[in-house]
């Protein structure tokens, strides 16, 4: 089944005439995803490699009945892009921009509330279903079919643990990349409940990065709620205190968010904690095969 | 960003939050004259992006102007270490002069963003002047916070629970509440991600004045502070890491002998990491960013090679967007024109992997070629260990 999005999603792409959006677009669809619909205010009536073009989201979802958006728009407008697409009940809501504003995406999420759209991101790679469709910037040349699902708060790593998997033949189910900014739509939490309860995912591979508290809190589901093997890597062992290490959040503050912290409270849950990312997928194969 | 407390009370004050009489000197002539303007016994604060400065000696006072002269003597140009600046402390440049207060009683405030909730939480403890890290970890129930709705701001009635929580009462109460409804106006006004006063405090005459501030911006909302890039203060930063901002290349230097390029902060994070596991220590952090081009590539050399600690060059590149042959193409030009001579590991993965590869090779250039992380590391701590030895 995978989690989240499928050959079936309908994507629509808010930013679709911009240079990332437009190839990404094109990306998504080579991939064998069904994008239907693209947004930029003021262009509607128009088309972008043949993908019909509409002023709104909520047009755009009304005339394709598109039930996924990708949000590919610049950081001064795409909190308000975000808003958007939960107000016309888009389903699923990715953002990749970076570099929002903390007090927008804040908002964003107030506006969210009580809303049944889930946001993945903002700032992150987005998410791919192996084999089925993707909405972001994952590529999808590196996933195959398989038994893994994989979260993460970086882009490349995730690439990364990603490769890995496919040269050992282990595959992906859906790889979600979360984010790296403070404030962000989708936890790692939830993503581990969503694999869980997948029938398809059999293990799962979670990167966390130091900075905040969401490793810790996920130990603490993974221990009460997480049945299937979880193989965990942290970055940032090396990283100095009081300095941002490219992702917003990246920053270990006041002692708080080190690496070796999450490291601790992930292999006290159960998790596998490896201390090199070059062993992520060797050790999801140990778990799968013991 | 971070800017001086001088600047953050600046910034606070525009918003109506009460601040102590002060001025900002560069000189010991200039302290000499505002500590005259501000009546004589002051306080001189070195100004600098790290707190602790009081154990360091960076805040001192003096009675008279003369004093004060003496004192901002003594503290421009020293090298300050508090426990937050690190063992290399920080050369102080600026100073505030500062009134002297009768102080009664000292209080903590401190504004931010909660990741959790992903709200506002607006704290408060009686234990002011502390470092609030501390008393979180010794005397949790010391911290009395609120959550604030975002669409709604900061509640009057918030405002004079947390003040009678910490234990204010009448005009000080009063006082303190009006003044946690201002710091909430500018943190928004500004895009601020923390406002932190300690101490805040309350004076026999029963004034509530902000006595200290650190304000960190969100440089993400730079495009509409167009003030925020005065405040910058370039002596507080890395003179390599700010030629790197020019380029939009993330880049954090470090202690170690390996240089490192990589694409993503998380891949970068974790090549620094495999770089420790192996024995080696890397010397930077550098992220080139997804659409790394040549002339990208060159900038990154360029400048993890102005650092003369680095003996080796450890490229881990995986490529999703960027192909692998325009890396190594970049790469190629940039050794060639630079003329490098440090060993360069190279470890790419990703489109077009083969060609690049192939160029790599082909180049006639020294470099060492890996299949994966661990591998690459290996190597780097290898060839910068020969190098150091040399």
């Amino acid at each position: 089944m995978a989690v989240l999005l499928t050959r079936n999603t309908r994507l629509l792409v808010q930013g679709i005439t911009g240079r990332e959006g437009s190839f990404h677009a094109l990306q998504a669809a080579e991939y064998g995803t069904q994008v239907v619909a693209g947004v930029t205010p003021g262009r509607g009536g128009g088309a972008q490699d043949g993908v019909p073009i509409f002023n709104t989201v909520a047009e755009a979802v009304r005339e394709t009945g598109a039930n996924a958006s990708v949000v590919f728009v610049p950081p001064p407008v795409a909190a308000d892009a975000v808003m958007e697409a939960a107000d016309a009940e888009v389903a699923l809501i990715v953002c990749i921009t970076e570099g929002i504003p903390t007090l927008d995406m804040m908002r964003a999420l107030e506006f969210l509330r009580g809303r049944q759209s889930r946001l993945i991101g903002p700032n992150c790679p987005g998410l791919i279903t192996a084999g089925q469709g993707k909405a972001g910037i994952i590529p999808g040349h590196i996933c195959q079919e398989g038994r893994v699902g994989v979260v993460s708060k970086s882009g490349t790593l995730t690439y990364e643990a990603i490769h890995q998997l496919t040269q050992l033949g282990l595959g992906q189910t859906t790889c979600i990349g979360i984010g790296g900014d403070p404030l962000i739509g989708t936890s790692f939490i939830d993503a581990l409940e969503l694999f869980e309860a997948d029938d398809e995912t059999e293990a799962v591979v979670l990167i966390g990065e130091i900075g905040g508290h969401a490793e810790e809190d996920a130990a603490a589901y993974i221990k009460q709620q997480v049945q299937k093997p979880v193989v965990g890597f942290v970055a940032g062992q090396s990283a100095p205190p009081g300095r941002r290490m490219g992702h917003a959040g990246a920053i270990i503050s006041g002692g708080q968010g080190t690496a070796d912290s999450k490291m601790v409270a992930l292999s006290a849950a159960g998790v596998d904690v490896v201390r090199s990312p070059a062993e992520i997928g060797e050790a999801v194969a140990k778990r799968l095969s013991g | 960003m971070k800017i001086h407390e001088y600047q953050a009370k600046a910034l606070l004050a525009e918003y109506g939050v009460p601040v102590p009489r002060s001025e900002p000197v560069f000189s010991v002539a200039e302290a000499k004259g505002a500590a005259e303007r501000l009546g004589g016994r002051v306080v001189v604060k070195a100004q600098i992006h790290a707190g602790g400065r009081g154990k360091g000696g960076g805040v001192r006072l003096a009675d008279d102007a003369l004093t004060a002269a003496a004192t901002a003597d003594q503290i421009l140009g020293m090298t300050l270490v508090t426990p937050q600046t690190g063992p290399n402390g920080r050369v102080v440049s600026r100073l505030l002069i500062e009134e002297g207060l009768d102080i009664a009683s000292e209080l903590y405030l401190g504004l931010l963003i909660d990741r959790a909730s992903q709200r506002p939480v607006l704290m408060m403890s009686a234990a002011g002047g502390m470092d609030i890290e501390q008393v979180a970890e010794e005397t949790p129930d010391q911290i009395h916070r609120i959550s604030i709705a975002p669409g709604l701001g900061l509640a009057p009635f918030q405002a004079r629970q947390l003040a009678a929580a910490v234990g204010l009462r009448g005009k000080p109460a009063a006082q303190a509440a009006a003044l946690m409804l201002r710091v909430w106006q500018a943190f928004v006004a500004r895009d601020a991600s923390l406002v932190e006063i300690n101490p805040l405090v309350v004076t026999v005459d029963e004034e509530v004045l902000a006595l200290d501030a650190k304000v960190t911006l969100d440089d993400n909302a730079s495009f509409r502070n167009p003030g925020l890039r005065e405040l910058r203060d370039l002596d507080e930063e890395d003179a390599l890491e700010i030629e790197a901002s020019k380029y939009s290349l993330s880049y954090i230097r470090l202690d170690g002998s390996i240089g490192c390029m990589v694409n993503g902060a998380g891949l970068a994070m974790a090549t620094m990491d495999i770089i420790k596991l192996s024995g080696g220590e890397p010397a930077n952090f550098l992220d080139v960013g997804g659409g790394a081009n040549a002339e990208q590539i060159r900038n990154a050399f360029r400048i993890l090679l102005s650092d003369d600690k680095v003996r080796a060059v450890l490229i881990n590149i995986f490529g999703g967007i960027l192909r692998c042959d325009v890396l190594a193409e970049g790469v190629i030009s940039a050794v060639t024109d630079l003329g490098i001579e440090v060993p360069v590991v190279i470890r790419m993965e990703g489109t077009n992997v083969d060609e690049g590869k192939r160029m790599l090779r082909e180049s006639g250039l020294n470099f060492t070629t890996a299949d994966s992380m661990g591998e690459a590391a290996q190597h780097a701590v290898r060839l910068s260990g020969k190098e150091a030895g040399r």
